[in-house]
């Protein structure tokens, strides 16, 4: 690992010269339209890989009990998982036509770096795509077994599809497996190391994979949690609520340590990362971390709050490590700061209170074995799925625009991959208005299942306290 | 044969398979939308019904061109989508037109997504078409957008070559949904679109033979692979293929015209491929493109470990369906709804208030670089979001 790590510090700052830069006035608008469309894939994609356990979990319980409304559930979730799959699906498409359409420098020069793992990523899609149509149009075709078992790889893929593409963003952060010769060519390209031997992959995916079963949850909760407090707690809606919370409430608390874990591994590969997200100027012993506040030109934080040494001990776990500053490089290699910082500290601030509001709920239950009584408590959990995908989308701010300007990190300039080609905007505007038919239509079809009617025999347990409509 | 020229065999075979099968997924709503007669109802939800189950799966072939095409040949993808990002751009818009419509699953008939589908029916295969003609005829130089972005797809060839996919895909649909109205039992159905898959199979035969002139015209050297040699037969296949659907399709052997049908576009593929190579953009050969020998090895190792897992599902797949065991899935099938809640003056000032202030954030949010307004703009439209959430929520607990 250490070797790997050295390879790639050997071309890291003042390298990036081996790439002609393009010379295009539009790339903070082919920034601003990648971004925009990771904005929409990543939501949609939480629910490719979380979604699919929480449906089989429910028809697993319902063949185990014969309770009718585990079935029921299993059935109207599958079709949101359906639903949502094809937004899934053709924003994903979207993703990989725009890398080469925006990025054509990066992909000409490191396509067969990282290709391996797109290519290994179209299989899994592959796979969730077939077993999906099956799972979800075969109900009541074939045997009960046999349904519940087409759900496994559609599972099985969501978490290879992620792998794979968390491999390459893993890799774009901490590259490795390929030089790069007197002419500026790369050669000598080790695809598996550079995809699958990274530092980088292991915290990032399993930050990513809790992420998607946090957003998954605190949403899904969060609509029955509605339901709850207008009165509907018979054993359908209790049950909707209770397992998508139970999932939350676990994995929440657990992302603290994932995300000190990726925290880590930023620090130790990636300082000047690091840096931006604390405004870090000095190179500091016992380094404090600065909360809130506005970094400013003359590079110090105004109306920051400073905790002592919390910074060494977060990012190495020791009090008086020796934290490297922003000034360690040319202002020309720093990412913009304040972007960077903000959404790092927006992730972290959410990512504390789910796992106190989990921590809530947990603690009920084991002491009391209740679910919590306080309105309050339901109307923290309906705010806590939006509030997740807030910290989803700020995480991606934190690592994508954390690594600027590399597109990759130490070796190419984004400036350097992008395309040399005119009219960026217009495309822009397409794709956004495309996007909001997409949007409308999903939110239409949503709010059309969750109109249909409950099957009688559920419908007559529920029964509606007066006055709660 | 090097194995530099493997991925390209590759690509090729997902591009066939692309045509071939999600063709026929972008020409059905064309059908839907000219439905008329006594079966029209019928035919305009047929083709949801015959695609939603596989639509995903087939599309999958399109990324796996991609994929192979960017590990294999990095320079070649680079370039192409730089020069042509316009018609692919377009291609991506109709792919997500099309998608809204299976998103929208049993109301599909509506007439919004109808049209929707039936413009993406015509752009997608068009696109993609103009992409492949501008390759045919030269007009992508190697390297970062050296081309021109207008004129390289906008010459005869790329056009011929688009309005040949629209009608083929046309047709490939009309074939598909006879055989599958007939193992519906719906004989009145597959009549119908008998007669739709003679006509359109007429027009995609004398546009190809348009092309043919086009080609002669603009890509001397394409057009030269495809009247000789290896390149001949393939032509010649095509046609004979082409023919027998017409025959099987006249009397009325749709499930036979399906197969055949396909060979006839696969046919046409495997012909471009020997009329292209060896140079696959001008000055550049698909040999000299090709990413090292290791990394060619590695795709290769990875495509054979995913085909052993992806035919036997592929196979699964489509034998469900082809055997008639998937029904459409009502989600939310318009019988199913219950009466339609009514929006309070309240509710709908809130919701208009809610998508106005989307459009304002997300103005700001386009139109500035930095500071106050970007910023500011950011905050409305991501408030906007929320509160369009919280009413979202709302309705979906009024069950
Ligand atoms: C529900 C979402 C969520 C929550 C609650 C958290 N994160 Fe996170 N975070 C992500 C979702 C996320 C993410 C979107 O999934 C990222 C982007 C890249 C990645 O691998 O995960 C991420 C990236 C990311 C990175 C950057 C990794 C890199 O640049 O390579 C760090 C340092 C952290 N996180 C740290 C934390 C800490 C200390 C948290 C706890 C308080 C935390 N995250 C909560
Ligand atoms: C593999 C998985 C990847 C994920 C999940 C990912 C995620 C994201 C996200 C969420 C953003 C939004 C940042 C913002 O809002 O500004 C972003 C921005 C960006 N991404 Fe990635 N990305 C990935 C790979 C790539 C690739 C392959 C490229 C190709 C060049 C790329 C280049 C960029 C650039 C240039 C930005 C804009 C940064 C800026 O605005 O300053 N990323 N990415
Ligand atoms: C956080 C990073 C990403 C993750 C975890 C991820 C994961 C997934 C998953 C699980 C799916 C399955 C469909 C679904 O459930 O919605 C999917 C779809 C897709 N993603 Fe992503 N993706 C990410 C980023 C990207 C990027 C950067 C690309 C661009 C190359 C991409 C390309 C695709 C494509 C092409 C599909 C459609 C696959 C199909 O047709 O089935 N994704 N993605």
């Amino acid at each position: 690992m250490l070797d790997l790590i050295a390879a790639a510090g050997d071309f890291a700052f003042g390298a990036g010269q081996s790439f002609p830069k393009v010379d295009q006035e539009y790339l903070l608008q082919a920034r601003q339209m990648q971004a925009m469309s990771f904005a929409m894939h990543i939501p949609l994609v939480c629910f490719g890989i979380a979604f699919p356990s929480l449906v089989i979990f429910m028809e697993w319980l319902g063949l185990r009990t014969g309770k009718a409304h585990f079935s029921a559930l299993a059935r109207r979730w599958s079709k949101v998982m359906i639903t949502l799959f094809a937004a899934g699906v053709v924003t994903g498409t979207l993703l990989s036509f725009e890398l080469g359409m925006l990025w054509p420098g990066f992909m000409s020069a490191f396509g067969d770096v990282f290709g391996l793992a797109f290519g290994l990523e179209g299989f899994s899609f592959f796979i969730e795509a077939i077993f999906i149509s099956i799972y979800v149009y075969s109900w009541d075709k074939i045997s009960d077994r046999r349904h519940i078992l087409t759900g496994i790889p559609v599972i099985a893929a969501g978490i290879t599809g992620s792998l794979m593409v968390i491999a390459v963003n893993a890799w774009m952060n901490d590259p490795s497996g390929f030089s790069i010769d007197q002419a500026g060519e790369v050669t000598n390209v080790k695809p598996f190391e550079a995809l699958f031997a990274n530092g980088h992959l292991w915290p990032q995916l399993t930050h990513m994979y809790l992420a998607a079963y946090i957003v998954v949850g605190f949403l899904i909760a969060g609509v029955y949690a509605f339901a709850w407090l207008k009165g509907r707690r018979g054993d359908y809606f209790r049950t909707a609520m209770v397992v998508p919370l139970a999932v939350a409430c676990l994995a929440a608390p657990a992302q603290l340590l994932i995300g000190d874990w990726a925290a880590r591994t930023v620090a130790e590969d990636q300082p000047i990362k690091l840096a931006s997200f604390e405004g870090l100027y000095e190179t500091t012993d016992g380094a404090p971390e600065t909360i809130l506040g506005w970094y400013t030109d003359d590079n110090t934080i105004e109306y920051g709050i400073q905790i002592p040494k919390l910074l060494s001990f977060l990012a190495y776990h020791d009090p008086n490590a020796t934290v490297q500053g922003l000034e360690t490089v040319p202002e020309d290699d720093w990412p913009p700061i304040n972007v960077v910082r903000m959404s790092f500290q927006t992730m972290v601030a959410i990512g504390t209170g789910l796992a106190a509001l989990a921590a809530w709920f947990l603690w009920i239950w084991f002491r009391r074995r209740r679910l919590p009584e306080t309105k309050w408590f339901y109307r923290a959990v309906i705010l806590a799925g939006p509030a997740a995908v807030v910290a989803l989308i700020a995480g991606w701010v934190t690592t994508e625009v954390g690594r600027q300007p590399w597109v990759v990190y130490g070796v190419m300039r984004t400036e350097q991959a992008v395309t040399g080609a005119d009219g960026v905007v217009f495309g822009f505007a397409a794709l956004l208005a495309v996007y909001v038919a997409l949007v409308t239509t999903v939110i239409w079809v949503l709010r059309r299942i969750a109109r249909q009617p409950l099957p009688p025999e559920i419908a007559a347990l529920e029964e509606v306290p007066d006055g709660a409509r | 044969m090097e194995l530099a020229d493997v991925p390209a065999i590759l690509i090729l075979v997902g591009i066939a398979l692309y045509a071939v099968l999600a063709g026929a997924d972008f020409g059905a709503p064309i059908w839907a939308i000219t439905a008329r007669g006594e079966v029209a109802e019928r035919l305009k939800d047929s083709g949801h019904r015959s695609m939603a189950p596989v639509w995903e799966a087939n599309h999958v072939w399109l990324i796996f061109v991609l994929v192979i095409c960017w590990t294999a040949y990095p320079e070649v993808f680079g370039s192409i989508f730089s020069t042509l990002w316009i018609p692919l751009l377009l291609a991506c818009l109709g792919i997500i037109m099309r998608a809204v419509g299976y998103v929208a699953g049993g109301v599909s008939g509506r007439p919004v997504i109808r049209y929707l589908a039936a413009v993406s029916s015509f752009l997608v295969p068009f696109a993609l078409g103009c992409v492949i003609g501008a390759i045919v005829d030269g007009g992508v130089p190697p390297g970062n957008a050296q081309g021109d972005i207008l004129e390289a797809w906008t010459g005869p060839v790329p056009i011929a070559i688009g309005l040949i996919l629209v009608a083929s895909s046309a047709y490939l649909a009309a074939v598909y949904l006879a055989a599958d109205a007939e193992r519906r039992g719906e004989t009145e159905l597959a009549v119908a679109f008998r007669g739709r898959g003679l006509a359109a199979g007429v027009v995609a035969g004398l546009m190809a033979a348009i092309g043919l002139l086009a080609l002669h015209g603009d890509a001397e050297r394409v057009f030269d692979g495809l009247t000789s040699g290896a390149g001949l037969v393939a032509v010649i296949a095509s046609g004979a293929a082409g023919l027998v659907t017409l025959g099987l399709l006249w009397s009325g052997r749709f499930r036979k015209a399906r197969f055949v049908a396909a060979i006839a576009v696969a046919a046409v593929v495997a012909g471009w491929g020997l009329a292209q190579q060896p140079m696959i953009l001008p000055g550049l050969t698909v040999r000299e493109a090709a990413a090292s020998d290791e990394v060619i090895v590695g795709l290769l190792v990875a495509v054979a470990i995913g085909l052993i897992i992806l035919v036997p599902s592929l196979a699964l797949l489509y034998s469900l369906v082809l055997g008639g065991r998937f029904d459409p899935l009502d989600v939310a099938s318009p019988g199913a709804a219950p009466e339609r809640r009514e929006l309070t003056p309240a509710g709908r000032r809130t919701l208009s208030a809610i998508w106005v202030a989307a459009l304002v954030g997300g103005g700001m949010l386009f139109l500035s670089d930095s500071g106050v307004t970007l910023y500011l703009g950011l905050a409305i439209f991501m408030a906007s979001l929320a509160c369009g959430i919280v009413q979202l929520a709302r309705s979906l607990v009024r069950a």
